[in-house]
């Protein structure tokens, strides 16, 4: 186990694979796709083994390692994320930290790129700054009860369907893939995630006006691209965001203008 | 025990705990004797809080709302992406809603008795009382807790106990509850109260007149190394079960806060008692970088066995039941599957030690579906485990609906950490610990669905209650960086980390990290013995000197450079897993999720030695080259009557 690089144990299966990634210093500076080879991956690493493997091998060549991000590596914590093959997350519907190599072959050519949105600003190779969704949230995807002033949680049934159904919105991980994917740049599936999780709950209610139009203008605010409602963001969604949400939170925005609501400038 | 390791100091104690009046009275007691900062004085002082999971987000949010000024520090890009967001299986209370006899009262001794009598009473027991009014919170925030049809929270049973008081959002409790407290956070930070750091690493802690009044942080993107000062600061960083490098903590999770701040001065409490999880996915191969955790709700209805005779390689559906031992039900009827964390660990490295374990290596056991899909059918199977099926499915390429999941289990959670008084204060004034980095309530063995109760617990209602006391004193006299101590602090973390860049060998962080990680699992694990720790800590020695000679970090400090990143935390690493393997080895009773080879029962359980180890072992950092000393808290049982853990 010690200081071992690349995979010892799968022996005969490992694949030898190109990758081109992306490398680009800072943001001051242009980046370009470089290749990379690595030897003998096991078909049962993660994605971001293989990643770890390569930067090994740069960092005992004395090369500067490919920066990206990643964190819990179990598909949760919404960190990682890169465009694989021009696909965000890759191949599959999960996160690049929960792709794993069984996905591709030997011999396989692969592009590794970060997400591309002018919102999301490259950090260093393949890192990208994403608090342009905490922004978002800021605007409104919170409901306000400080800290001891909740009454008893009982005291408010919610019907199963819609708890389930704030659940189903409330997975997402913010990882904006949708964003990434999306060929005008939209942030719309993260908003409406959020939108759709509060708005579903009786304590998102007081809120729910001010909510919806105060995220939307932010988002705008951001250099979001505007929703055509093409799909590629539930697509892409690693936790299987549905497109309903953005119907939602259209129907919402719709009825808050009219109703008076107006974002705080 | 040989002078050298460690020398004994005087004893500590918690001194703040009103024990003059009953326990269950005691948290209200404290907070009324508690001196309070008025709301205009509030708006003077500034708070420092590092980390943003359950602790520091819910802490860093409810002390913005109350009038002070916080600056908040965390590592990634967002606060929502601390670890917390993978707790998966839930968070108790003692609503006693199933109406199944829960109370405060068995909450509180559940939790002693589960953490193997080595935590404090008041501590816990101020724990279940706050565990009711944090479901109340997190549902008016809108988590979104599983529901009954009548529109009522769900429970789940967990290990460890005999109720259901354990609430739950899916397999994904974690994300959700943190999710609350990041946006209470974001709310914070959009009102002007909560300053904003991402991206940025605490290195040192600066202490002024002996208060802790600031911190030296990194900022990750520009390599900057600044101070920043305040009035008090709060460490919410987590615990340190990367030590073992393979862990079920995310890969940035560190003990590099913690750490530096012990180094300061903050005693650091029980280092040696970690939590092995006996449900997390096995180790494949040598490029493995974490593991896995599968939630621990899963015993609930998956059966754990092995195959009777060693050698049996069959397809697990093709081994009949008679062939099965189901040794968790045959050893512990009383609580099956469901026995605490620590006790279905050992037990599964008893059947592997037999040669009875499965998967490659022999290094895992069974957990099979088979009966509860029969009993429930597969949907209400999904629909209670769908995301963990899927997780489990992604990572192995198998599918847990038509095979037994294998499991092993795998270093999750730490009990130790900073030593904290009741107010959750460290030795050093000023400075309050929160979280899984202290080592407050969970003694030897933290029961499941137990530390998310806890990291809210301290952010949302305790913390902010027992901070004014020591703020009340405040405002305390402004310092800047040119206060000789903000110099020689910010000097020191440059220096340190020109270090590390200048020394040019041949072996990387992750090298060193890995090699210190094997040799922690094997000898400071699931069992340990004087021999292995006395060979653990002379072999760490020698990883320590070849990392400062032999360390290759390409870059500078100057930009974005994760390598460096890691590289300082393995330092950190390094020197801990040797107080833990001092800890372990002076430790010479098994308790929790310690295991003495050298104590246990005839059947193999832990064996506890209350006449000579009923005590927090807090231990003092030395300058190089001195042992650390021990100083211990006498752990005294008022209400919790000291027995031998039996769940048979």
């Amino acid at each position: 186990m010690q200081s071992s690089v690349g995979n010892t144990d799968a022996g005969k299966r490992g694949m030898n694979l190109t990758l081109r990634i992306w490398r680009q210093k800072d943001p001051s500076v242009k980046g370009k796709m470089v290749s990379y080879k690595v030897t003998d991956i096991s078909p049962d690493m993660s994605f971001l083994e293989m990643l770890d493997v390569l930067n090994e091998q740069l960092i005992m060549q004395g090369d500067d390692p490919v920066a990206f991000d990643h964190d819990c590596r179990e598909g949760i914590c919404g960190m990682c994320g890169v465009m694989i093959n021009g696909e965000a997350h890759g191949p599959q519907q999960t996160t690049t930290c929960q792709l794993h190599m069984r996905s591709f072959k030997d011999g396989d050519k692969i592009d590794i790129e970060p997400w591309r949105a002018s919102p999301f600003p490259v950090i260093k190779d393949l890192a990208v700054d994403r608090r342009a969704f905490d922004r978002i949230i800021q605007a409104g995807g919170y409901i306000s009860v400080p800290t001891g002033t909740a009454p008893e949680a009982h005291a408010t049934p919610v019907p199963k369907k819609d708890s389930d159904a704030a659940f189903d919105a409330a997975t997402c991980i913010g990882c904006g893939a949708c964003v990434a994917a999306c060929p005008n740049a939209s942030s719309m599936l993260f908003t409406a995630a959020k939108v759709t999780h509060l708005g579903l709950l009786p304590q998102g209610q007081p809120e729910r006006d001010d909510r919806v139009v105060n995220m939307v203008a932010q988002q705008d605010r951001e250099g979001f691209g505007g929703c055509t409602n093409i799909g590629e963001c539930s697509h892409a969604c690693p936790k299987g965001i549905s497109m309903e949400t953005i119907s939602r939170l259209n129907h919402d925005l719709l009825g808050a203008l009219r109703a008076g609501a107006r974002p705080k400038s | 025990m040989p002078l050298e390791l460690f020398t004994t100091g005087e004893p500590i104690a918690d001194t703040k705990a009103p024990t003059d009046v009953p326990i269950g009275e005691r948290w209200s007691e404290r907070r009324f004797r508690g001196r309070l900062v008025n709301p205009a004085n509030r708006r003077k002082m500034t708070i420092i809080v590092v980390g943003t999971g359950l602790a520091g987000g819910s802490a860093a949010a409810t002390l913005g709302e109350a009038g002070y000024k916080v600056k908040s520090f965390w590592y990634q890009d967002s606060p929502r992406r601390a670890h917390s967001v993978a707790a998966q299986g839930g968070i108790n209370a003692a609503k006693n809603y199933r109406n199944d006899g829960d109370s405060v009262h068995r909450l509180f001794y559940d939790t002693v008795k589960g953490g193997d009598f080595r935590s404090r009473e008041n501590n816990v027991h101020r724990l279940a009382e706050v565990s009711v009014s944090i479901i109340d919170q997190c549902v008016a925030q809108g988590v979104p807790f599983a529901r009954e049809y009548g529109g009522l929270l769900d429970n789940r049973s967990f290990g460890g106990t005999q109720v259901s008081r354990t609430f739950y959002a899916r397999g994904q409790t974690g994300q959700q509850l943190l999710y609350g407290a990041y946006q209470a956070l974001e709310r914070q930070i959009a009102a002007g109260s909560v300053e904003q750091h991402a991206r940025t690493e605490m290195l040192d802690l600066i202490i002024v007149d002996g208060r802790a009044r600031g911190i030296v942080a990194r900022d990750l993107v520009s390599g900057e190394i600044s101070t920043h000062f305040a009035d008090a600061v709060v460490l919410a960083t987590g615990g340190y079960g990367n030590v073992f490098y393979l862990s079920t903590n995310a890969k940035g999770s560190n003990a590099t806060a913690i750490w530096r701040a012990h180094k300061k001065g903050a005693y650091f409490a029980n280092p040696c008692y970690t939590q092995i999880h006996p449900t997390c996915i096995p180790v494949k191969g040598d490029y493995q970088s974490k593991l896995t955790l599968m939630s621990e709700s899963l015993r609930n209805d998956g059966r754990v066995w092995v195959p009777k005779e060693r050698g049996d390689d069959r397809d697990p559906r093709e081994i009949p039941e008679g062939d099965r031992d189901y040794y968790l039900e045959r050893l512990y009827p009383a609580f099956g599957n469901l026995v605490p964390r620590d006790i279905a660990s050992r037990q599964a490295k008893n059947v592997c030690d037999e040669g009875r374990g499965v998967g490659p290596g022999g290094l895992g056991v069974y957990l099979d579906f088979a009966e509860a899909i029969e009993r429930l059918g597969r949907p209400a199977v999904e629909a209670k485990y769908g995301n963990l099926f899927d997780m489990y499915a992604q990572i192995t390429g198998e599918d847990p609906y038509q095979v037994p999941m294998r499991i092993y289990p795998a270093v999750h959670y730490t009990m130790g950490g900073l030593w904290v008084d009741y107010d959750l204060q460290s030795t050093i004034p000023g400075m309050f610990v929160i979280g899984e980095a202290n080592f407050s309530d969970h003694g030897a063995n933290r029961l499941g669905a137990s530390a998310l109760m806890q990291g809210l617990a301290d952010g949302y209602f305790v913390l902010p209650a027992t901070m004014t006391e020591y703020l009340a004193d405040g405002p305390f006299e402004k310092v800047d960086d040119s206060h000789p101590a903000a110099v020689e602090a910010l000097r020191g973390v440059q220096e340190q980390t020109q270090k590390l860049l200048n020394i040019n060998g041949t072996r990387t962080p992750a090298s060193f990290h890995r090699e210190l990680g094997q040799l922690m699992w094997d000898l400071c694990g699931m069992e340990r013995t004087d021999e292995g720790l006395r060979k653990a800590i002379d072999r760490i020695r020698e990883i320590r000197q070849e990392f400062w000679s032999n360390l290759k970090v390409t870059g500078d400090w100057h930009s974005f450079n994760q390598t460096l990143e890691h590289a300082g935390r393995v330092a950190d690493f390094i020197e801990l897993g040797e107080l833990m393997c001092i800890d372990a080895l002076h430790r010479r009773e098994s308790c929790g999720g310690h295991f003495r080879a050298e104590s246990q029962t005839p059947e193999g359980e832990a064996l506890r030695d209350d006449e000579n180890f009923a005590y927090v072992a807090a231990w003092e950092w030395r300058p190089e080259g001195e042992p650390p000393v021990l100083h211990k808290e006498n752990l005294e049982y008022e209400y919790v009557h000291l027995a031998q853990r039996s769940y048979k």
